[in-house]
């Protein structure tokens, strides 16, 4: 790299506005046009998890999700941001019932022919196992959601980082029409922790970042198709992107509808030989997406 | 670390019960059964995922729902879907006795996230094409495996056995996520019902339409099988003449005492969707 290129490089990087380190709120305003976000059951409307306090923990007056509307190039938008730093973005019963029934509600504008775009900003670690079967009980209520919404409005999800997206919430991830990560975010079903406890440390170390980061970290997802965008962590790049994937409109066939592409490439997999992260890049290299 | 458990033949035994078929097909993996059989005056399709210890991805032989488990769910579901296209939509009857989904590295990387998610993908799609769509609790339903088989239904319908349960994480796992005791867990289910397992607990939360009494889950006789069909019929009836969504679940005298917050939040929500 030249030492023009350098500089400016480090020029753009030093005028990058992190995602990451915004809270939900921030975050669903940055993603919105300018001036025309507005907050759906906010702190004063008080609608806290009524389980919590039953194991002494402080409930937040939100449950940990921030949901708003607005627009995003003039278009009626949703986005439905998680709030990572409270209980772990966990899905309680109120926080997952916030994000089912704001989906259910676009859907409703969808049949109606009002369509509204949907923004799913997912940190979470699943199911919040305070709150247990209700968690999982709402979850299934998202999928269905996103499932039904999907046939008319791309729904689109982001991953930014830190806490990454898992549990049952990475289902919901994997049904969105499209995905934007950054490099920091990771993706998968089960968390490195839980794998190590139930599968034991030599299935994998969870404390070794890099491995984690080289199975499910976003670089290793676009990398081989799992997700669609690949984003440095500026909050008006994302931005950006979410809106181009609107305007690239429903994908031909969502990925987890991809049934035979999906099972071609497993039957080609030897459980019995080694495979990691690079491996699976050669294997998976260049994946079809519309 | 998990220890070797003895594998659940629930699946495969109400499989049975029901069509007098294995529901082995060619192409599928084993522990993805699949059997058409009458139901009432019209076929139906029972698909169930049982164990199989020599399943070739090691992680997935004790009855979870791995990567291929998942896939060939949503190939057999939407198999149904395009066989119902000019027709009868018939009823999907979803077996459900899953331990967990597969807990790997190499699950993690191949996408058993994804593999899980075209599943529900699957059962919803078949739903909101018309399918009745019934999940028949028979054993465990177990988080993620729940979610990607059985949890997408129109309604869900459970034998009242030990046996039969419903978490978002297994006991051992959950105890230790949570710095408690299996014991404490046990007595903190009894006073708050989402923490509880077993399915007389999950019961109180409205989410189910029938608890099936008296039967015996793991040796069924004719009266017993008799009793499950005619359960099955009515929850296909009553989702034939109800809406294509979920909002069952939350319609029950149930669900209005224990998931009140739930129903109250979609309340307001509505309120507030419009700007004033």
């Amino acid at each position: 790299m030249s030492a023009v290129a350098a500089v400016r490089e480090h020029r753009q990087f030093l005028g990058r506005t992190s995602f990451i380190e915004m809270g939900a709120r921030e975050r669903a305003r940055a993603i919105l046009d300018a001036g025309s976000f507005r907050e759906l059951l906010g702190p004063f409307d008080r609608l806290k998890s009524p389980w919590l306090p039953l194991q002494g923990i402080v409930a937040q007056s939100d449950d940990g999700v921030v949901l708003a509307r607005g627009t995003l190039d003039g278009r009626p938008a949703l986005v439905a941001a998680i709030e990572s730093i409270y209980q772990g973005g966990s899905m309680g019963e109120v926080s997952g019932a916030k994000i089912a029934g704001a989906l259910e509600l676009a859907l409703r504008d969808c049949e109606q022919g009002k369509p509204v775009l949907p923004v799913l900003l997912l940190e979470t670690g699943g199911v919040r196992l305070q709150e247990a079967n209700l968690g999982l009980a709402v979850i299934a209520e998202i999928h269905a959601a996103i499932v039904a919404l999907r046939r008319h409005v791309p729904v689109i999800g982001v991953i930014s980082g830190m806490v990454g997206c898992f549990g049952g919430m990475s289902l919901a991830a994997a049904l969105c029409s499209r995905l934007i990560v950054t490099r920091q975010a990771r993706l998968g079903m089960n968390g490195p922790e839980v794998i190590e406890q139930e599968a034991g440390i030599a299935e994998l170390d969870a404390s070794d970042r890099a491995l984690v980061w080289s199975l499910i970290g976003g670089e290793q997802r676009y990398a081989v198709g799992l997700v669609d965008e690949l984003l440095e962590d500026d909050a008006v790049a994302i931005a950006a992107s979410v809106r181009t994937a609107f305007a690239q409109g429903l994908p031909r066939q969502e990925r987890s509808a991809q049934v035979d592409l999906y099972l071609e490439r497993l039957a080609a997999i030897d459980p019995q030989r080694p495979l990691d992260g690079p491996g699976l890049r050669a294997l998976w290299h260049g994946a079809a997406r519309s | 670390m998990s220890t070797q458990t003895e594998l659940s033949a629930r699946g495969i035994t109400w499989l049975r019960a029901l069509t007098a078929q294995d529901g082995v097909l060619q192409g599928t993996p084993a522990t993805v059964r699949v059997a058409e059989a009458a139901l009432g005056d019209e076929p139906a399709s029972f698909i169930a995922v049982v164990p199989d210890p020599h399943n070739r991805f090691p992680r997935a032989r004790n009855g979870e729902v791995g990567l291929e488990e998942g896939w060939a769910l949503a190939r057999q579901v939407r198999k149904i879907i395009a066989a119902g296209k000019d027709g009868a939509r018939r009823p999907i009857i979803a077996l459900v006795d899953v331990s967990s989904q597969a807990y790997g590295r190499r699950e993690e990387l191949l996408g058993v996230h994804l593999a899980c998610a075209a599943a529900a993908d699957a059962y919803a799609s078949a739903r909101l094409a018309g399918h009745p769509v019934i999940a028949l609790l028979v054993g465990k339903a177990m988080s993620g495996a729940f979610l990607a088989h059985g949890y997408q239904a129109n309604r869900l319908l459970a034998l009242d056995s030990p046996e039969v349960m419903v978490h978002a994480m297994g006991k051992q796992a959950a105890a230790r996520v949570t710095r408690r005791s299996v014991a404490d867990l046990e007595k903190l289910g009894e006073r708050i019902a989402p923490m509880a397992y077993d399915i007389r607990a999950y019961a109180k939360l409205g989410l189910l339409h029938q608890l099936i009494e008296g039967v015996d889950a793991d040796a069924p006789g004719t009266a017993d099988v008799q009793r499950v069909r005619e359960a099955l019929l009515a929850a296909i009836a009553d989702t034939r003449s109800g809406a294509r969504d979920l909002s069952s679940r939350l319609a029950s005298p149930e669900a209005h005492a224990t998931r009140a917050a739930s129903i109250e939040v979609r309340r307001r929500l509505a309120e507030q969707w419009d700007a004033a």
